[in-house]
This record gives structure tokens, C-alpha cells and sequence, in this order.
């Protein structure tokens, strides 16, 4: 694009064609106080412990929530226990039926888990009512019809539930990453102490609720809030027979070092550091698009984010051009506007982190491209979208995973180079392909090393598709049939 | 006049090449009449190392070679063992076996080969999909080899559980360092020997016999291990490996199977088996005009 063109395309859709605000005004009605979900019901915390949960973008507290400590995981855990075998005897398809109820509730209570969401973790309103409830929803309707044909999903073997599960699910797909959990470990015929990360329990505890209203046995599901010493009692507990977690490669290992001891099946879903890879023969305006749903897609906060991208140099220029331009074009904002494309850095904590990484990237010599920050709001955690070009792989901000709205651009000349490069780090999550030739999308994506490929296209996800990774990114599926088999023995 | 028997002594296997341990050190197998059988060569750490790298640079020849290929070499190295079946019958019987059930063992052994070579074009099937996702996506998931997998094999049955792990990871296209404990070692080292005569390529396959416990840290550390497979470890061990792997995240599968149990063919050649020796990978792609 020349500078002239450039110049166009401002004006064509730079700040002066601003949207109006559009806030979305529906309020859910959060509570001040939210106990633990225990058998059932909602309990006051033995531990006698709470904490506040903010709005990122706003810095307003939204309510206190309780921490579980060590007789608050205990009650769960015995709540879960004795729900076991009632909830294991049930047959599938009345089994099934309370996921499907479930399901329906998600999608009559949309709009206020969505915004509730929104509120609680920072993400654009437009991405929690598209993306994280249709999905949440999906997930336990799709799980719920599992439930009566486990027989056929697992032929030739006899399969029955594994008991107690310990699941711990982070921030940055609060109810999604809920539903991925619990969906599959339900259908099989297990029961749950789930704990949701400490920025943003509301989702999980407003799912309570609807647990109760489709009149769900207690004890199938218990939902203990509180950080990580709370997650750590759920890890570790003698109760569990199965654990799931969602966080970071950190935390990943230090549950295996915890668990070595014990034959406790694990399904870990950890960090990632993404390549996303294009061609010079793709569709460039398509790569374009999934370049920055790829990276900017709910402020970056997401493990399989594709946060290292890898340009054929011949069109290095071009495409970095059209990238700057589209970046520009990203509404970064309050997260309740539905024109906002960029939400909240969901914790002062991350927020600290995104920037000593780009304060790293930038020392180390890569050279920062960001988007206009003139207009952010004053209050409440917020980094503009921003990518790096000059960046070698051994730069800090090629390596490490930010979890931020940060990407590492880089080139190759060959595909043995981007394959050699796409695959030079220890994670395993994703990868994405960009070419319009087909026998090179197949031959690239058999080659990364990586749970989930996505070509021509990226972030993408859906109940039935089964997603996880390889290498220091975690093991275990979650979503369509292999999700299944973490729940089973 | 009596003749002095030449009295064999068992190599490692790494590479393709058959090395005596980096620290020279061997043990004495004994059969069960306190009799010097042979001598097998100790397996040291470094030794744990070198065939860690040498499965790494023999992997993409394996992996990649067509299912249909991987069948027949297989397939081939059950030729192989069937035609030295009384020296794997003397092996096992050495190891305190007697003789009726150590040729039951590796007759089945044979046939578990046979049957893991059929697998080799037909696992894909049973255990990938398509998937219908609500969207224009074609998507469909699929088992590609781990990399590298480390197999630690059973005292007992020490041919039937050798050649159900190894075989099994050679099935779905991964390359395999064998760890064998002392008293299968000999089995160890003729079951590498009809492998090297199979058309496996080098360094697919690579055995390491002696004492278990020194190589548990330096292979469940190892980051170009994909994934472990203990069998006849104890408590101890499988925490020492389990720890040592969550350096890496890898994964450690523990086979339960004793005795009798690896007879079944239903359980031992199941895809369900199988799968621990594949990650699933997921594609997507847009479908439209």
C-alpha cells in the first residue's frame, strides 16, 4: 500500500467516523456477597475468608466472594463424594436431560451471563455474548447427548465414571472454560468440586444458580472460590480420581510434581506460544483478518493465542502494512460498549506482566508498532493492541507467552524454515496455516508440533471439536469425542 | 573332550549400532540354577542419553515411512522371531520359565506381532474423526505418533511385555527406547537382534538393559521425550519418573497389566491401549466458494 493509499484508508475509517456509544444496558443482578456452592446450596465460608472481585475496566468492586480453605474443599469434596454413586447409577439419558436443561437455561440467561462476563473479566461484550455463551451453552447441550451413548463412544469396552473430579479453570473464559469442564465430566457420570480463578468466580457462581433451578442433585456439582492455596487443596485432595486443569505451564507442573505420587489421571490445558504462519500464495486480506482475531481476539488473553506470526519475507512489507492498518482500526474501550473490540486487561497483576514484557521485547532491540491510546478510559487495567517486528527468535517477547495483546512478527524464506521455526519453542498448543495450496496446508499442519491446526483460519471452536496440546502445552483433550475419554475408566 | 562354551555377551542397542555400555560395565545373567547364562552390558545415564538422541534422529524415517510399510516391517520381524523361536524359548526358560509355558510365550508373542503390524494402517480409523462443528469448517481430528517413546518393560512376561510395548509404539509410528530390568535382559538383547534384521531403520528401536532406577531421572527428563510407558515399576520409581517428567509436561502412562493379563488380546491389542501412544491433533480448514 503507498503512503497515499494509506492516507485513504485513515480517512476512511480512522477516528473520525467514530461510532457512537453503544453500552450495553442490561445489569445482572449481582448479589454483595456470594458464599460457596456446596451441596447444593450456597454456604458461608468456614475458612471466614473473603475477597473482592472487581470490574477491570472501571476498577468498581462487584461483590465478595468467599475463599475456600481447607474444611470448606473438605465439605465439597465429601458433597461430591456422596453424590457419586446415585449420580453414576442414573441412567445416561435422565443424566443427559439435566445437561440439556442446563443448556437451555444458559442460552434464556444470556444476555445477563454475557454482560456479567463482561463486567467481571474485562472482555468485550461483543465477544462474550458471540462467542463465550453460544459456546457454553453448545457445550452442555452437545455433552448432554453424550451422556445415553457412552456404550458406542467407547466400543468394546465397559466404561463407568472415575469418580470425584478436581477441576481449576482460569480467567480468561470464566463460564466457557466452566462448561468444557463440566460438561464432559457430568455426561460420564462423575461429580465435580470445580474452582474458578479468583478474578472471576461470578460466571461459575451465577451458574450455580441455574444448577439449582434445573434442580441438579446436590453434590454433583460444588463450586469452591478462592486463589491458588484453594486450587491447590482441590488438586490434592484424597478425594479426587480425576483432575483437570486450565492455567498456566507453572502451575501445570507443579500439579504434576503434587500428584506424582498418586495414579490420579490429569488432563492439563497450559500456556502456548502460537505460530501463526503465512504463505505469500494465501489469500492475504483472509490472513490479514485471522492475524488480528488471532492475536487481538479477547486482549490476547488467550493460551492459543497466535502470538508469534510468520511472514514470508517477499511480502513481509505489504502485510505489515495492512496490519497496522487494521490494528488502528480496533476499538479499544469499555468492554460494555458492543462497537469494542478491545476490552480490559483483566488484573492489575497481567496487566504488570504485558508491560515488563514489552518493556523486555523493546530493550532487546525488536521495534514496537501500537495502536493510538489516546482514548482509553483513566480508570481500570488497559494495554492498546501492539506487535513487534525485528524481533529474533530468541528475543524474550518470541519466546514467552505474554497472554497479552502482543504480537512477535517474524519471517522465513522456505517451508522447511517456518516449520523449523513455528516449532522451535516448548509449547504445543495451536498453529496456523495461511496458503491457498492445498497440498502445502496438509503437509504443514501434519508437521507442527501442535494440538490444534488451524488453516486458512484461526481461533476457532466448537463443542464437537476436540482441543488441547502437545509438548510443554499440556495433554488431554476437552470438546467432541476424545473429550470424553479424560472422564472415563 | 569336553568343549569350552563361547558364552555371549549382551550389547545395547543404540542407533542401529550395537555398543557395549559407555562405562563398560556389564552384570551377569543367571539362569535359575545359579549358572552364568551371559553377560549383559549395564546401561549407564549417558547410554540412556545417546539412545534418547539416537531415537530422536531415527524417528522421522519410522514415523514418516507409510502405514503400509510400517505393517510389513513388523510383520517381518514376526518372521524373524517365529524362525528363532527356540532361542527366545531357551531365553525365557533361562529366566526361570518352564519350558511348556515359555514357548506358549512366544508363540504369542508372534502372533501379538502379527497382530500390532495389521494395526499400523487401520488404528487411524478406529480412533480419528470427523467432526461436525457449527460452522462452514471442515474439521476432523486425527492420531499422529508422539516422537520418541520410552518403554519400560516387564521382568515378566518378559518377551510378551517387551513386544506389546515396543510393539504397540512402533504400530502407531513412534521410535522407542526399550528399557529392560536385568532379568528379561537377554530376551531384551535377541528381541533387538531380530528387530535389527527386520528392516526397522536405525535408531526406530533401541534397547537399554540393566538397572532401572539411574535412568528414570535422565529419561523422564529428557525433552525429547514425548511420553513414558512404565510397566513392573514400583511406588518409588514411577514417583521418580512421574517427577522427572513434569519438567517437560510429559506424559507417563502406568500399564497395570501382571501375569496372565498381557495374554488378553482383547485388552493388550485394543485401540484403546494404543491410543497412549498417539496425540490427537485437530485441523481445521474453511469450507466454501
Amino acid at each position: 500500500m503507498t503512503s497515499a493509499e494509506s492516507r485513504t484508508v485513515e480517512a476512511l475509517t480512522g477516528s473520525d467516523w467514530d461510532y457512537s456509544p453503544a453500552p450495553e444496558r442490561t445489569r445482572p443482578d449481582i448479589a454483595s456477597e456470594y458464599g460457596l456452592f456446596i451441596d447444593g446450596e450456597f454456604k458461608e465460608p468456614q475458612s471466614g475468608k473473603t475477597f473482592a472481585t472487581t470490574n477491570p475496566a472501571t476498577g468498581e468492586r462487584l461483590a465478595r466472594i468467599s475463599e475456600a480453605g481447607e474444611a470448606d474443599v473438605d465439605a465439597a469434596m465429601a458433597a461430591a463424594r456422596a453424590a457419586g454413586p446415585k449420580w453414576a447409577r442414573l441412567k445416561g439419558r435422565e443424566r443427559g436431560k439435566y445437561l440439556f436443561r442446563l443448556a437451555r437455561r444458559i442460552q434464556e440467561c444470556a444476555r445477563e451471563l454475557a454482560v456479567l462476563e463482561t463486567m467481571d473479566g474485562g472482555k468485550p461484550i461483543k465477544e462474550s455474548r458471540d462467542v463465550d455463551l453460544p459456546l457454553a451453552a453448545q457445550h452442555f447441550f452437545y455433552h448432554g447427548g453424550w451422556a445415553d451413548k457412552l456404550q458406542w463412544a467407547f466400543a468394546g469396552r465397559n466404561v463407568r465414571p472415575r469418580g470425584v473430579c478436581g477441576q481449576i479453570i482460569p480467567w480468561n473464559f470464566p463460564l466457557l472454560m466452566a462448561a468444557w469442564k463440566l460438561a464432559p465430566a457430568l455426561a460420564c457420570g462423575n461429580t465435580v468440586v470445580l474452582k474458578p480463578a479468583e478474578t472471576t468466580s461470578l460466571s461459575a457462581l451465577h451458574l450455580a444458580r441455574l444448577l439449582q433451578e434445573i434442580d441438579l442433585p446436590p453434590g454433583v456439582v460444588n463450586i469452591v472460590t478462592g486463589a491458588g492455596d484453594t486450587g491447590r487443596l482441590v488438586a490434592s485432595h484424597q478425594a479426587v480420581r480425576k483432575v483437570a486443569f486450565t492455567g498456566s505451564t507453572e502451575v501445570g507442573r507443579l500439579i504434576m510434581q503434587e500428584l506424582a505420587p498418586r495414579e490420579i489421571p490429569l488432563t492439563l490445558e497450559l500456556g502456548g506460544k502460537s505460530a501463526n504462519i503465512v504463505f505469500a500464495d494465501a489469500a492475504i486480506d483472509q490472513a490479514v483478518e485471522g492475524v488480528v482475531g488471532g492475536i487481538w481476539f479477547n486482549q490476547g488473553h488467550v493460551c492459543c493465542a497466535g502470538s508469534r506470526l510468520l511472514v514470508e519475507e517477499s511480502i513481509l512489507e505489504p502485510f505489515v502494512a495492512a496490519l497496522r492498518d487494521r490494528m488502528a482500526q480496533l476499538r479499544v474501550g469499555d468492554p460494555l460498549d458492543k462497537n469494542t473490540d478491545v476490552g480490559a486487561i483483566n488484573s492489575r497483576e497481567q496487566l504488570d506482566r504485558i508491560r515488563s514484557l514489552v518493556a523486555a521485547g523493546q530493550e532487546e532491540g525488536a521495534i514496537l508498532h501500537d495502536a493510538q491510546t489516546d482514548s482509553l478510559p483513566e480508570k481500570g487495567h488497559w494495554f492498546p493492541p501492539c506487535f513487534f517486528t525485528g524481533v529474533q527468535p530468541s528475543h524474550i517477547v518470541a519466546r514467552e507467552e505474554i497472554f497479552g495483546p502482543v504480537l512477535a512478527v517474524m519471517t522465513f524464506r522456505t517451508p522447511e524454515e517456518a516449520i523449523r521455526r513455528a516449532n522451535t519453542t516448548p509449547y504445543g498448543l495451536a498453529a496456523g496455516v495461511w496458503t491457498d495450496k492445498g497440498s502445502k496446508i496438509f503437509e504443514i499442519a501434519r508437521r507442527m508440533e501442535a494440538g490444534v491446526v488451524w488453516c486458512n483460519t484461526y481461533n476457532q471452536f466448537d463443542a464437537g471439536s476436540p482441543f488441547g496440546g502437545v509438548k510443554e502445552s499440556g495433554f488431554g483433550r476437552e470438546g467432541g469425542l476424545h473429550g470424553l475419554r479424560g472422564y472415563v475408566r | 573332550m569336553s568343549r569350552l562354551e563361547v558364552v555371549k555377551t549382551g550389547k545395547l542397542w543404540i542407533g542401529g549400532d550395537w555398543p557395549r555400555s559407555e562405562s563398560g560395565a556389564t552384570f551377569v545373567v543367571e539362569n535359575g540354577k545359579g549358572e552364568t547364562v551371559a553377560r549383559c552390558a549395564l546401561a549407564s545415564r549417558k547410554d540412556a542419553r545417546e539412545a534418547v538422541e539416537a531415537a530422536r534422529a531415527g524417528l522421522p524415517a519410522w514415523r514418516d515411512a507409510t502405514a503400509t510399510l510400517r505393517g510389513q516391517v513388523l510383520y517381518r520381524a514376526a518372521e524373524m522371531l517365529e524362525s528363532r523361536a527356540d532361542e527366545f524359548t531357551a531365553s525365557l526358560c533361562d529366566g526361570g520359565e518352564g519350558l511348556a509355558a515359555a514357548r506358549r510365550e512366544v508363540e504369542r508373542s508372534v502372533d501379538r506381532l502379527v497382530m500390532l503390524a495389521g494395526w499400523c494402517d487401520k488404528i487411524h480409523q478406529i480412533i480419528g474423526c470427523q467432526n461436525a462443528v457449527a460452522g462452514p469448517y471442515h474439521n476432523f481430528t486425527i492420531p499422529q505418533a508422539c516422537g520418541v517413546v520410552v518403554t519400560f518393560c516387564p521382568a515378566s512376561p518378559a518377551l510378551l511385555g517387551m513386544i506389546t510395548l515396543v510393539g504397540a509404539a512402533m504400530a502407531t509410528g513412534n521410535a522407542v527406547v526399550a528399557v529392560v530390568p536385568r532379568a528379561a535382559a537377554m530376551t531384551g538383547v535377541l528381541l533387538g537382534e531380530v528387530l535389527a534384521v527386520s528392516d526397522v531403520p536405525k535408531g526406530a528401536v533401541n534397547c537399554l538393559t540393566g538397572d532401572i532406577e539411574p535412568l528414570l531421572e535422565p529419561l523422564g527428563g529428557h525433552r525429547e521425550v514425548a511420553v513414558m510407558v512404565s510397566s513392573g515399576l514400583g511406588k518409588a520409581a514411577r514417583t521418580t519418573l512421574r517427577l522427572a517428567a513434569s519438567d517437560g509436561i510429559r506424559r507417563v502412562h502406568t500399564i497395570p497389566w501382571t501375569g496372565t493379563d498381557w495374554e488378553d488380546d482383547g485388552e493388550t491389542c485394543s485401540p484403546w491401549f494404543l491410543e497412549q501412544f498417539v496425540e490427537f491433533k485437530t485441523l481445521w480448514h474453511p469450507s466454501g466458494v
